[in-house]
């Protein structure tokens, strides 16, 4: 594995991580030519961490984590420029459907793909991958990924019923459990609570919490207090610029660029 | 400006002109809707009661008399026998052959459509298909002559007949496939990209299973518009008095039908069970449509 | 360095077959209007295209053929447009029942869906009902002898297009904000004045779209018409009097046609097609810009 970071300036707001699982290299993505939303980028994500993404609306914190996987090869009229390594594997020179198996992602409303039962949205990697497992091999993959997600003993009567008739934050766990049955190395969050109630989302919280023991997780938020709470390490973005990047500890307790205080104290955002 | 100055003059006779008025043209508003309805009421009565006496199981399973058998059962004042077989599966072979041409062509272009909202070429795709679906069907019937009848089957043909209704179709198809595809919510194919899932799968997997109801109710409205047409027929495959299910000759259809039997004056009565016939799998395909289309609202 | 993307071929794949696809629409519409053109090239060369369009002569007798289709056009504008007339008051009545007194209603559903019902109907059994009930009650009216003519068809149009006139009409006026029309009811304005002070104005140009549209519809309905213009091929004396549309000269005449005969069908036509081409892509762009 070759490392990635040596050649670049350190700016301030990178922070040094040895063997990451991520590394983003001055990457830019806009929508149309003269109006970039993120504006080169550069950032290493630590493994087996929960590392948040914040800012005020339009930040172009959603952007950054939708070129991971590259969300936005479907758009083609979006550009984006520099470098992403996963492990220290370019992915643009990697297929987006081998990219994104390896990359699972949670989106900000709960999306269960409603002609599919719960047990089949489970599998949905699969399935519609055209990949074909023995009863016992789907079994075993759809109760280990409900058993993860902590829903496996709420639907375990229910599996056959269709996804969307679970709440929210069922459907919610249930969305993550699809990501997790591919056996990605990387979790991408969009907001993933942010269409849900206090209860579910303390639960999704915790999930994470313990997901982080076996996966990479990028969470976007913009929920200040839940990246407090759960994550590692934090991005703050400001129009599209990676502001300042830190442990979350440090940056809530001692903010280095004012831009980020003011935020954090409630200034604007 | 009219409403300030009646309000400054709120004198009590005034008022009350205006009050009259007000009333007046609710009521009239109110005549004329009933009005606009009538006509469906006079005319599913008209069907019904010159039809229904010469519905029987012959009618389904007979070919068109012909016009001597008829006759001699007219002035025998019995009912006229035979019926529309013949009609029913020049109808079915033809709109059968239409959809196979239609729909999957629709399906795709119509995804297309969706999947570039912008752009010169969607842009001219989506004004033509309009004009497609603008253009009398009588002219259809000139182009499958053309095409068809004059170059392929050096004939009136069924085949002739199901292009044109092909082409009747295929814009009702892409725009419905267009608007059914837009209601699916984005976070759905995005789902299907995030767990790896190549591009020709996401359609045929998610996109089409998901608007599925949303399609078919765009083909069934297809096919109950097509299957009333009468122009386009009489000019491709202009009719036959066999059930005939070669689709290089000549073939039948139940609007053909009731043509030939509104010309020929023994065989009138006919003409009002066959329409009633047709009526009926008009209303049916449209009751269809519109309750598969009201579920797949509620699945959203 | 814009960071390329490669497609997975699978997916060019699949790219490649959507536009193809939509590509045929393309070929399609190419095709309809090089064969229209083409068809008629023989009536056009032998008239001449200002003759063709102009004159009002119509002879198939052979070794005297003369084709003109100003009749056929003459009557085709003149049906539409008076069938347009009668179907405004009704349309736009049942469109403020709908939309507007009744919004929402039970009752408004249902004469929404008979509305509907009635786009259902196929031309063929409009055709039938008004040659046994409409052309007997003209006749009975005393307004023309034989019950056909261009009044007959214009009725019978006239409550054809409703649906297509209301069903824009209905979503115009509906999407009418509430505060608008409550700040009319605010200054005292009755119902009435409402709706031509306040919901009229603010949707004309949607109330034209959807009347062109139907217009679009009417220009070319064919069944119907021949079965009560009374297919008469000379410029109609009155509104009572027999004529021919278009559509309905084509229907008439194509039975027996060939050669010189053919071509001037097509070239009707080719006309057809370019004028309801004309009046749909009309409406469509006043809907696309002020609707």
């Amino acid at each position: 594995m070759e490392t990635t970071n040596d050649l670049r300036v350190m700016t301030e707001n990178k922070m040094h991580i040895e063997h990451p699982a991520l590394s983003l290299r001055n990457l830019s993505v806009a929508y149309t030519k003269d109006k970039p939303a993120v504006k080169g980028v550069t950032a290493d994500i630590k493994r087996h961490s929960i590392t948040a993404i914040m800012g005020p609306s339009g930040c172009g914190k959603s952007t950054l984590l939708r070129a991971i996987n590259r969300m936005h090869d479907l758009y083609p009229e979006i550009v984006m420029q520099g470098e992403i390594r996963l492990n220290g594997e370019d992915v643009f020179n990697m297929s987006t459907t081998t990219l994104r198996r390896k990359i699972g992602m949670v989106f900000q409303r709960p999306n269960p793909f409603p002609t599919m039962s719960v047990y089949a949205n489970v599998l949905a990697g699969y399935q519609l991958n055209g990949f074909s497992l023995k009863r016992s091999e789907k079994d075993e993959i759809v109760e280990k990924s409900l058993m993860d997600v902590g829903l496996f003993d709420e639907v375990r009567d229910s599996l056959n019923k269709k996804g969307t008739f679970l709440s929210g934050g069922q459907q919610q766990r249930l969305c993550v459990a699809r990501a997790l049955a591919l056996k990605p190395e990387v979790i991408l969050a969009d907001e993933p609570t942010s269409a849900l109630d206090p209860l579910s989302t303390a639960r999704i919280e915790d999930l994470f919490t313990e997901l982080k023991k076996n996966y990479t997780i990028v969470l976007v938020t913009h929920n200040m207090a839940q990246a407090a709470r759960i994550s590692d390490n934090a991005m703050f973005m400001y129009l599209g610029e990676l502001v300042e990047y830190d442990r979350t500890k440090t940056m809530f307790t001692n903010p280095k660029d004012p831009r980020t205080e003011g935020y954090l104290t409630g200034k604007f955002g | 400006m009219n409403l300030m100055k009646s309000d400054n003059r709120n004198t009590p006779d005034r008022s009350s002109w205006r009050d009259k008025k007000n009333k007046l043209f609710l009521g009239l508003v109110v005549t004329l809707s009933i009005v606009t309805v009538l006509p469906i009421f006079l005319i599913l009565w008209k069907l019904v009661k010159e039809g229904i006496s010469q519905i029987n199981l012959d009618f389904f399973i007979k070919v068109a008399p012909d016009p001597l058998e008829a006759m001699t059962a007219v002035n025998n004042g019995e009912i006229i026998p035979g019926g529309i077989a013949n009609g029913i599966t020049g109808s079915l072979l033809m709109v059968l052959i239409a959809s196979l041409i239609a729909i999957p062509v629709s399906i795709l272009a119509g995804i297309f459509l969706y999947e570039h909202p912008n752009g010169w070429y969607a842009r001219l795709i989506r004004n033509l298909t309009d004009i497609l679906q603008g253009v009398p069907s009588i002219v259809l019937g000139l182009i499958a002559y053309i095409w068809i009848v004059i170059s392929i089957t050096k004939g009136f043909s069924g085949l002739a007949g199901s292009v044109a209704l092909a082409i009747m179709m295929l814009p009702i198809v892409i725009r419905s496939t267009e608007e059914t595809m837009k209601m699916i919510p984005v976070t759905l194919k995005e789902a299907a990209a995030a767990l790896g899932v190549p591009y020709w799968r996401i359609i045929l997997k998610v996109m089409i299973p998901t608007g599925f109801s949303g399609l078919m109710t765009g083909i069934l409205l297809s096919i109950s518009r097509i299957l009333g047409e009468t122009a386009p027929l009489m000019l491709t495959a202009l009719g036959s008095t066999m059930i005939n299910l070669n689709i290089y000759k000549p073939t039948s259809a139940v609007p053909l039908l009731i043509w030939e039997f509104y010309n020929n004056p023994n065989m009138v009565r006919l003409v009002w069970s066959s329409s009633l016939f047709l009526m009926g799998v008009v209303l049916v395909l449209n009751i269809l449509a519109k309750r598969i289309n009201s579920r797949f609202g509620n699945n959203q | 360095m814009i960071r390329s993307r490669e497609i997975f071929t699978s997916d060019k794949i699949a790219k490649v077959i959507l536009k193809s696809a939509s590509f045929l629409v393309l070929l399609l519409a190419a095709g309809i209007i090089f064969s229209l053109l083409k068809g008629s090239i023989p009536a056009f060369r032998e008239f001449g295209i200002f003759r063709f369009i102009f004159s009002s002569e119509w002879n198939p007798t052979e070794g005297k053929e003369v084709y003109g289709a100003f009749p056929f056009i003459f009557g085709t504008v003149v049906t539409s447009l008076l069938a347009l007339i009668i179907c405004f008051p009704l349309s736009f009545a049942t469109s403020l029942f709908i939309s507007e007194y009744f919004k929402k209603t039970k009752i408004a559903g249902i004469l929404s869906t008979l509305v509907d019902l009635l786009a259902g109907i196929p031309s063929i059994v409009y055709g039938l009902w008004g040659f046994y009930t409409l052309r007997p009650l003209i006749v009975d009216l005393g307004l023309s002898e034989q019950g056909y003519g261009i009044f007959t068809s214009s009725l019978i149009l006239a409550i054809m297009i409703i649906p297509y006139a209301t069903s824009l009409s209905n979503e115009i006026i509906s999407m009418v904000p509430n505060e608008l029309k409550e700040a009319g009811y605010s200054l005292g304005a009755t119902r009435l004045e409402v709706i031509f002070n306040v919901i009229l104005p603010v949707s004309r140009s949607g109330l034209v779209a959807g009347y062109i549209l139907a217009l679009g519809r009417a220009l070319g309905e064919t069944m119907a018409v021949t079965m009560l213009i009374g297919n008469a091929n000379l410029i109609p004396k009155g509104i009572f009097s027999p004529g021919n549309t278009m559509a309905s000269v084509i229907a008439n005449q194509f039975g027996e046609a060939d050669g010189l005969k053919l071509s001037a069908l097509i070239a009707i036509g080719l006309l057809l097609f370019v004028v309801t081409a004309i009046v749909n892509a009309a409406g469509k762009w006043i809907v696309r810009r002020y609707a």
